[in-house]
C-alpha cells in the first residue's frame, strides 16, 4: 500500500511544479494549530486543499464559502490517505487582484503625468562604484545575495545598508523613509532596492506610488531589484535599471574584479605605448626642425656668397686699373707711392709709369 | 579645451583613478598634447595606474548598516557578513 503511495506522490510532484488554479473556495476549516483546510472547486472538478500555517497567516483579505480565488499550489498526494492534494501556497480574492489592478494603474497613470517613467530620465549607473546603498530587510535573503555577489565581484565595495521591512502593513512608509535616508548618507554612488522572493501581495508594495515617488526622488542612479522574474512592478519603471533579482542587481552595479585588472593592464600597455609614441613623434619633429635648420643655414650662407661675389664686381668696376684700360696712366715714385703734382717730379727724378698692360721706367726732365 | 595634467592626489577613489587613466591614454593616443604635456600626463598615468592596482589589491568589501539615532543623525556600523 505505502509504496503505491509514495510512487504516486513522487510520481505527481515531479510531474507538477508549483501553479496557478482559479477556483471557488469550498468547506474552508482554519484549525487551532493555523493550518487551513479547504476544497478548491469550479464547474467540473473539485480538489481538496491544505493551506501550512505560515503560508495561511499571511492571507489579509476576507475568505468566505464561494470566494472566487487565484491559488498558487503545488499538487501533491497525502500518502497517509493516498488523496491527491493541492499544497497551497498563496490565494487570492480574484475581486482583490481587480482591485490591486486599477489601484495599480491609477498610480502608473499618475507617475507617468509626472514624467517618472520617462526613459530620457534614466541615468547610467557609475562603471566603477565605491559606495552603494541596499535598501531591503535586514534578515532577507536579498541582502545576503548582493552581499555575497558584491564580495565575490567587487572587493572595493562599501555597501551601505538601510534596513526596512518589504512586507507587511506599515512596510510603505518605512520603505518611503529608508529611501528619503539613502539622500542623507554622503558620498553614495548608487542604490538597490530589493526584495527576494515572495508573492505578487507582496509585490504591491513595490507598486505603491509613494514608494515609487521616493525612489524617483534619490538623487544618485537606482537600480529595482523586487525579485520577481515575470512581473514587473511600477519601482522597476521608475528606477534607473531594472534588475530580475538581488543577485542580478549586483551584478549590473558591481563591475568583476578581474575584468577591472584587465582593464587596468590595458590601460597600462596603452599608455606605454603612447608615450613611445609620443616620443618617436617628437624625435621625428626634431629631425625635421634639424633639417630645416640646415637649409637655412645654407640660404643664408648662399645669400652672403652672391652678396660677396656682387661686390667684388662692383670692387672690379672702380679699380684704378680699370682707368688704366681707358688710355690713363700713373706715374709711382721708387716707393710705389703716386705722383700727382708738378713739384713732386723735380728734375732728373726717376719715376715708374703704370700703363694698362704694364709699367715703364721714366725720368723727369 | 585640453585638460591640464594634474598629479594624482593621495585621496583618489579608485573610479576616478580609472576613469582619468582611461582619459589620459585617450588624450595620448589622440595625440592632442604637446610632448611637455604628454609626459606630464604620462607621469600622472602612472601614478593613477598604481594607485588603481593597489586599491584592487588591497580592498576588502565592507557592509554597514545604516541606523537613525534619536536626534535624526545617522549611525553607520560594521555588519559582520
Amino acid at each position: 500500500m505505502s509504496r503505491v503511495t509514495r510512487a504516486a506522490r513522487r510520481l505527481v510532484e515531479s510531474q507538477f511544479g508549483p501553479l496557478w488554479v482559479l477556483g471557488e473556495l469550498s468547506g474552508l476549516k482554519r484549525y487551532q494549530s493555523g493550518h487551513w483546510y479547504f476544497s478548491l472547486r469550479d464547474a467540473d472538478a473539485q480538489v481538496r486543499c491544505v493551506m501550512w500555517r505560515d503560508y495561511a497567516r499571511r492571507i489579509r483579505e476576507p475568505m468566505d464559502e464561494g470566494t472566487a480565488v487565484f491559488a498558487f499550489a503545488k499538487p501533491t498526494v497525502f500518502e497517509e490517505r493516498g488523496e491527491f492534494r493541492l499544497s497551497v501556497t498563496r490565494l487570492l480574492p480574484t475581486a482583490a487582484v481587480g482591485l490591486q489592478q486599477r489601484l495599480l494603474e491609477e498610480a502608473k497613470a499618475a507617475l507617468a503625468n509626472d514624467g517618472l517613467l520617462d526613459p530620457a530620465r534614466k541615468r547610467p549607473l557609475p562603471r566603477f562604484p565605491t559606495r552603494v546603498a541596499v535598501v531591503t530587510s535586514l534578515d532577507g535573503a536579498a541582502l545576503h545575495d548582493i552581499i555575497s555577489v558584491a564580495t565575490r565581484r567587487w572587493p572595493a565595495a562599501h555597501l551601505v545598508v538601510v534596513g526596512t521591512r518589504v512586507q507587511g502593513a506599515d512596510a510603505e512608509w518605512e520603505v518611503v523613509r529608508a529611501l528619503d535616508t539613502v539622500n542623507r548618507i554622503p558620498n553614495l554612488e548608487c542604490c538597490i532596492l530589493a526584495r527576494g522572493g515572495g508573492d505578487r501581495e507582496d509585490l504591491s508594495l513595490f507598486n505603491k506610488e509613494s514608494v515609487c515617488r521616493a525612489l524617483a526622488a534619490v538623487s544618485v542612479p537606482t537600480v529595482s531589484a523586487v525579485g520577481h522574474e515575470t512581473d514587473v512592478s511600477l519601482t522597476d519603471l521608475v528606477a534607473d535599471v531594472r534588475a530580475a533579482t538581488p543577485s542580478a542587481a549586483a551584478e549590473h552595479v558591481f563591475p568583476d574584479l578581474a575584468e577591472v585588472r584587465r582593464l587596468a593592464d590595458g590601460l597600462g600597455v596603452r599608455l606605454g605605448g603612447s608615450l613611445g609614441r609620443h616620443s618617436r613623434l617628437a624625435r621625428e619633429r626634431l629631425a625635421r626642425t634639424a633639417d630645416r635648420m640646415e637649409r637655412h643655414v645654407r640660404a643664408l650662407l648662399e645669400g652672403h656668397r652672391q652678396r660677396v661675389a656682387r661686390a667684388a664686381a662692383s670692387l672690379d668696376a672702380l679699380s684704378p686699373l680699370r682707368v688704366l684700360d681707358r688710355g690713363y696712366s700713373m706715374a709711382l715714385d721708387a716707393d710705389g707711392r703716386v705722383l700727382k703734382r708738378r713739384s713732386e717730379f723735380p728734375s732728373g727724378t726717376p719715376f715708374t709709369l703704370r700703363v694698362t698692360d704694364g709699367a715703364v721706367t721714366a725720368r723727369a726732365d | 579645451m585640453m585638460a591640464k595634467a594634474k598629479p594624482a592626489p593621495a585621496e583618489t577613489s579608485l573610479a576616478d583613478d580609472l576613469r582619468r587613466l582611461e582619459e589620459i591614454v585617450r588624450k595620448l593616443e589622440q595625440e592632442e598634447a604637446d610632448l611637455d604635456e604628454a609626459l606630464a600626463l604620462f607621469e600622472e598615468g602612472v601614478t593613477r595606474l598604481r594607485h588603481a592596482r593597489d586599491r584592487l589589491a588591497q580592498a576588502e568589501a565592507v557592509v554597514e548598516g545604516v541606523i537613525e539615532r534619536a536626534d535624526g543623525t545617522l549611525r553607520a556600523d560594521r555588519i559582520d557578513g
